[in-house]
């Protein structure tokens, strides 16, 4: 969609990098446009009125005047600032985890109404959830179906046979779970417990709502995660960033409730 | 960046090459620095590049506080007046020059050399948090002022670090408000960085 040379769109800011002496490099995701990178401009001076707008995570109206490199932000107005999220490190991890996620799945400049909503709505979701980490997996489960890479829980991705209701295996490579025989053939395949797949299943197909009411935890849900995470790496080709801090705060947060 | 071109001398190609590495420089940018220093007498190329090399050889990081320095420990850290039960805790080396402009703050200090940032693959492991540790072993220290920056990373490493330091015992404090949200305190006025030092508050579990 090309825009007018002044132009408002709704967004959220992804993340920020410095940009010379007080700039900052912007990177939003809109519901029109998709994902794109704006300039904002002496952002980073103490003075300035817009920086408190344009905080990560933040969800904004923007006026953008269109650049010959890129559009830069020429007003801005919060609209959400998810302020439970920026209060507490655990709810933050996870709500910067899926600003990585959306930054990785989406195309640069490619409207994406559904995926916007969904990331607005798991902001809120993680502002207010009790369990941070199954809000997580729907958003992942979710993301995973709007762009294109929605994993086959239903028949092998190896031979389109019927799975059984038995352990099965999880391989990324081949797209989702494979049955017992296909398995012996695929080196990265992992081992999928029944009720493992009956989670992702209901990941995949219930809402979210339904999603809540089935309480994930313990081993279930660490394997839950374990392929969730495998199978976007996989899609990917490149490890989530963070996730290596949640899983700090997950094993020090651990240890601190040993030592109490 | 550069293949050497019968249009580009090889050493002027190097220079230019090792131009771009630098943070904010594009290949245009690049160009035009190496054909500047290029028409630059030989003097001043050679007291830049004497410069660089100085600072290389000479400037190290301050074994206590973290921050640059000639002499280790530097000299804030030698200074037997300063008193050594406080330590404010910042981001970057520049926040310290901040802070001591400000006249206020007769504490130490501890530089982190940059903030929390999951997305960007920054943890408290490529921070100097083992070090901030290691300076609280001793018993000596009674309130921690945590001075990074009031934007997100600043605001998530703040958050890290009171979940990590508050089993120790001391009094955790962070700097008041008086900021605006998202800026760097680089740029902050004396007055300002002055009210946020006094008002500064304990934070509440």
């Amino acid at each position: 969609m090309s825009a007018p040379r002044m132009y408002k769109t709704e967004a959220v800011i992804l993340r920020q990098r410095r940009l010379g002496e007080a700039d900052r490099i912007l990177c939003i995701y809109t519901p029109a446009y998709g994902k794109m990178d704006v300039k904002a401009r002496g952002v980073r001076k103490t003075t300035s009125r817009m920086s408190g707008h344009l905080q990560p995570l933040t969800r904004c109206m923007l006026q953008l005047a269109q650049g010959h490199v890129s559009d830069v932000v020429a007003g801005c107005e919060t609209l959400e600032s998810f302020q439970p999220l920026r209060e507490n490190l655990d709810r933050l991890s996870r709500g910067l985890y899926a600003a990585e996620l959306i930054d990785r799945f989406a195309p640069e400049r490619m409207h994406s109404f559904p995926t916007y909503r969904l990331f607005v709505e798991t902001l809120r979701r993680l502002a207010e959830a009790e369990d941070l980490d199954q809000t997580l997996r729907f958003f992942e489960m979710r993301l995973l179906d709007q762009c294109g890479f929605r994993p086959e829980l239903e028949a092998c991705s190896g031979c389109g046979s019927r799975l059984e209701a038995v352990d099965n295996s999880f391989a990324p490579i081949s797209g989702g779970v494979v049955c017992h025989v296909c398995a012996g053939g695929i080196a990265e395949a992992r081992v999928l417990s029944l009720n493992g797949l009956k989670v992702l299943r209901l990941l995949q197909h219930g809402s979210y709502n339904d999603a809540m009411r089935v309480r994930i935890e313990g081993p279930l849900a660490r394997e839950v995660e374990t392929h969730l995470r495998s199978f976007i790496v996989s899609v990917l080709e490149r490890d989530v960033n963070a996730a290596a801090f949640i899983e700090r705060l997950r094993r020090e947060g651990a240890r601190h409730a040993v030592e109490a | 960046m550069n293949e050497s071109t019968p249009a580009t001398a090889a050493p002027l190609a190097r220079l230019i090459d090792e131009l771009y590495k630098l943070p904010g420089i594009g290949p245009k940018s690049a160009q035009r620095l190496a054909y500047y220093l290029l028409r630059m007498p030989a003097e001043e190329a050679r007291a830049l590049a004497s410069a660089i090399v100085e600072v290389k050889e000479r400037v190290t990081f301050c074994s206590i506080c973290q921050n640059v320095t000639e002499v280790d420990p530097c000299r804030i850290c030698m200074d037997g007046e300063r008193d050594r039960s406080i330590i404010c805790v910042v981001e970057e080396p520049l926040d310290i020059l901040a802070i001591e402009r400000t006249q206020s703050y007769r504490g130490m200090h501890h530089v982190l050399h940059g903030a929390i940032s999951p997305i960007d693959g920054i943890g408290p492991e490529d921070l100097k948090v083992s070090e901030l540790l290691q300076r609280l072993r001793s018993g000596e220290v009674r309130e921690i002022i945590l001075a990074t920056n009031p934007n997100l990373e600043g605001e998530a490493t703040a958050m890290y670090l009171t979940r990590l330091l508050r089993p120790l015992g001391v009094l955790i404090t962070r700097l008041a408000r008086g900021l605006p949200v998202g800026g760097d305190l680089e740029y902050a006025d004396d007055l300002t960085l002055k009210r946020a030092l006094e008002g500064r508050q304990e934070i509440e579990s």
